[in-house]
């Protein structure tokens, strides 16, 4: 295993990475300028349709997401509750595939150059797709990271490393879970950011205290100078704040998926103003994770 | 496990008895496909297995369970009506149905439950396909006091009613899975979610050969004592060992327990049998090997029904316990080296061969091995008189009694 590097925005060398985007780093160092953490916020593609989606993705940096998580779809995810589970299922019955996701981002990319979009989900449709096809066509979209929450340390030789020799950031889960012993294991082939996991549990369920959330924070970075994300069970622009004072970014995910979920109309697709309404409670939560050091 | 096996699956190494290796792999396929949180659980799991595995102590103790309260050794029954009737070859049932709760479930719950003992762990949570795996779990955490939860689809839940109904007189709690196809694949997400919830104080008892590493080949420990039992009773009946073995596969436990010892005796047949729904061409079926491709689930990579973009597919089987649309990593790869062939059994043919049986024998099997069954009777009968033919009688078919009576009801 190669060693641990600052934030993978490095050239061609003996860690056989290749030179990513780029998108992340800046994107850090302007946070770190302006001296706030960010906001990551979390769709899933497709949800509850194409269309919709694109233009939720599409709104997401004017209402203040700093990072773009995009969630793709499968049948079965392990790791997610009742709301992420149930917006695969919609965006699976309204036809998205991966190929449909990795369309998504090329479509968002041509209003886009700035916002990094990272792709999270499951390792069956991308093994499906076949690895090297997907990360030259993820290249192409303008993917910058990838979580794949199946893929642990263990097996880094799948996607890991040939995602960071095509030049695609690999941001892995740390849990409470992952001990000290355990930690340098988890952060040796992570780049991007590390993405930190507040509970033991699944997405949108509980809610880590302020307390263990600092302590949890402050023992990555006495093992990394990676940014240090935060997610699950944040679900409320104060939570958002509080989060945001401790690491460098908050993730949001099932409480942007609610809002979709609470504007479909009864056959389940989306009603009118919806897109608006996810984009306005994405502002407010922006607006708390910005004003949560001044 | 060297690369060469994928290369050039004629090429076989001297045992095939040997894998796992150490990252859990039999082939390309097994390995650890779980999330991060339960990863340090999943290697405390591995090294307390390691140490159990070496430990006289631990057999000693599933010993004397095995024989005291499971009923080990079962019976191996030559099945001379049954034999009779299709005038081929001598067809013996390996009795796993007279286990005590009725299948050969059992022999792998009670390994686990006392290496969650021995680790400390207090409390249990398992999915169930058919319930025989739950009844199971439910039964061994009574006996040994210990908090037990069971996930069951909602739909397998309707259909095997008895089996619920025995869970929580046992004292477990069964809670429905309500996602996807509410079968046996959804009910595993679901204990996976408890898992990763509950991760520190609670042991995940798997039910089949399935799973991260080492489930796979932990489970299959347990269960070779079906086929070590086996290789004992047909020497002693026939005084040689089998021209063919033969199991009913969901997951595969019962024929990998079946199967392990004979693997590398070369000269016996060795045939699994997935369920074929409502026939492999109706897309209805559960015949993972036969009608699916490797994919990655539930932490291992085996074969998987699915679609083109890599989405699982709901399998469709009469039987709850082969309802899955994956299969064991190690049965994936003796079906690769070509060790094991697989084939497959219709709904219809299983229920035939379930009449059958029950009319012939006055043995009720469970709609599973009616599977296996209904290929013992479709070769059989073109086999000489010689030909010894061993099936696992993987379990017992109360529990499918009240379904087969409607479906009789509903026929003219």
């Amino acid at each position: 295993m190669s060693a641990a590097i600052d934030t993978g925005n490095t050239g061609f060398g003996d860690t056989g990475r290749a030179a990513d985007s780029g998108r992340l780093a800046a994107k850090f160092e302007t946070l770190r300028r302006e001296g706030r953490g960010g906001l990551v916020t979390f769709v899933t593609a497709g949800d509850p349709d194409y269309a919709t989606s694109l233009r939720i993705v599409q709104g997401l940096p004017g209402a203040g997401a700093d990072v773009i998580e995009i969630g793709m779809p499968f049948t079965d995810p392990m790791a997610d509750g009742p709301s992420i589970q149930a917006a695969s299922l919609r965006a699976l019955r309204a036809g998205m595939t991966l190929r449909g996701t990795l369309k998504l981002v090329t479509e968002f990319r041509q209003t886009d150059a700035e916002t990094p979009i990272i792709l999270m989900g499951y390792y069956n449709p991308i093994y499906s797709y076949g690895v090297e096809r997907f990360l030259t066509d993820a290249r192409a979209a303008g993917v910058d990271g990838l979580i794949v929450v199946d893929l642990p340390p263990e097996e880094d030789g799948e996607l890991c490393l040939p995602a960071l020799a095509a030049g695609i950031n690999f941001i892995r889960l740390a849990t409470p879970t992952t001990d000290d012993k355990r930690l340098p294991t988890v952060l040796a082939n992570t780049s991007g950011f590390v993405y930190y996991v507040s509970i033991t549990g699944i997405t949108g369920a509980a809610t880590a205290t302020e307390e263990a959330i600092t302590e949890a924070v402050g023992r990555l970075r006495r093992h990394t100078d990676l940014p240090v994300a935060v997610g699950f069970g944040i679900t409320t622009p104060a939570a958002a704040a509080s989060v945001a004072r401790l690491a460098d970014a908050a993730v949001v995910g099932s409480a942007i998926v609610n809002r979709i979920t609470a504007n479909l109309d009864e056959t389940g697709l989306a009603a009118p103003g919806l897109v608006d309404d996810v984009l306005a409670f994405v502002r407010t939560l922006s607006e708390g994770v910005r004003a949560a050091r001044g | 496990m060297s690369s060469c096996l994928i290369e050039d699956p004629h090429h076989l190494p001297n045992t095939l008895r040997a894998g796992p290796d150490e990252d859990g792999r039999f082939g390309i396929f097994g390995g650890r496909f779980v999330s991060e949180t339960l990863m340090p659980n999943i290697l405390e799991l591995e090294a307390a297995y390691a140490l159990a595995r070496n430990d006289p102590a631990y057999h000693a103790e599933m010993g004397g369970y095995l024989k005291h309260y499971v009923g080990r050794p079962s019976p191996l029954y030559f099945a001379d009506r049954l034999t009779e009737h299709l005038g081929g070859a001598r067809i013996y049932l390996k009795r796993e149905d007279l286990n005590h709760t009725g299948s050969h479930k059992v022999n792998n719950v009670l390994g686990q439950i006392l290496l969650a003992r021995r680790m400390g762990k207090r409390r249990i949570i398992a999915e169930t396909g058919a319930g025989q795996h739950g009844v199971a779990t439910a039964t061994l955490c009574a006996r040994f006091g210990l908090e037990c939860v069971i996930y069951m689809g909602a739909v397998d839940i309707e259909r095997q009613k008895p089996n619920v109904d025995r869970m929580r007189l046992l004292g477990a709690t069964v809670v429905p899975a309500m996602s996807g196809s509410m079968t046996l694949k959804d009910a595993m997400n679901e204990a996976l979610r408890d898992w990763v919830t509950n991760v520190r104080e609670t042991f995940y008892c798997i039910g089949t050969v399935a799973g991260p590493h080492p489930y796979p080949m932990m489970v299959r420990d347990f269960q070779t004592v079906i086929g070590d039992e086996v290789r004992e009773q047909v020497r002693e009946a026939e005084g040689r060992l089998p021209d063919s073995v033969i199991a009913c596969l969901g997951g595969g436990s019962n024929a990998m327990g079946l199967f392990h010892p004979f693997l590398d005796d070369r000269e016996v047949l060795i045939y699994g049998v997935e369920a074929a729904g409502l026939g492999l061409e109706s897309g209805k079926h559960a015949a993972s090997l036969t009608g699916g491709r490797p994919g990655v689930l539930h932490g291992n990579r085996t074969y998987l029904l699915m679609d083109e973009d890599g989405q699982i597919q709901e399998g469709h089987s009469i039987s709850a316990g082969l309802d899955y649309p994956g299969i064991g990593p190690e049965h994936s790869w003796l079906h690769q080296i070509g060790r094991v062939k697989y084939i497959s059994a219709t709904d219809q043919e299983a229920l035939s061969a379930f009449h059958l049986l029950t009319r012939l024998e006055g043995i009720i099997p469970a709609l599973e091995p009616a599977h296996a069954l209904a290929k013992v009777v479709e070769m059989a009968p073109s086999l000489p008189a010689d030909h010894v033919m061993v099936m696992s009688l993987s379990g017992r078919g109360d529990k499918d009694v009240p379904q087969v009576a409607e479906m009789m009801a509903g026929q003219p």
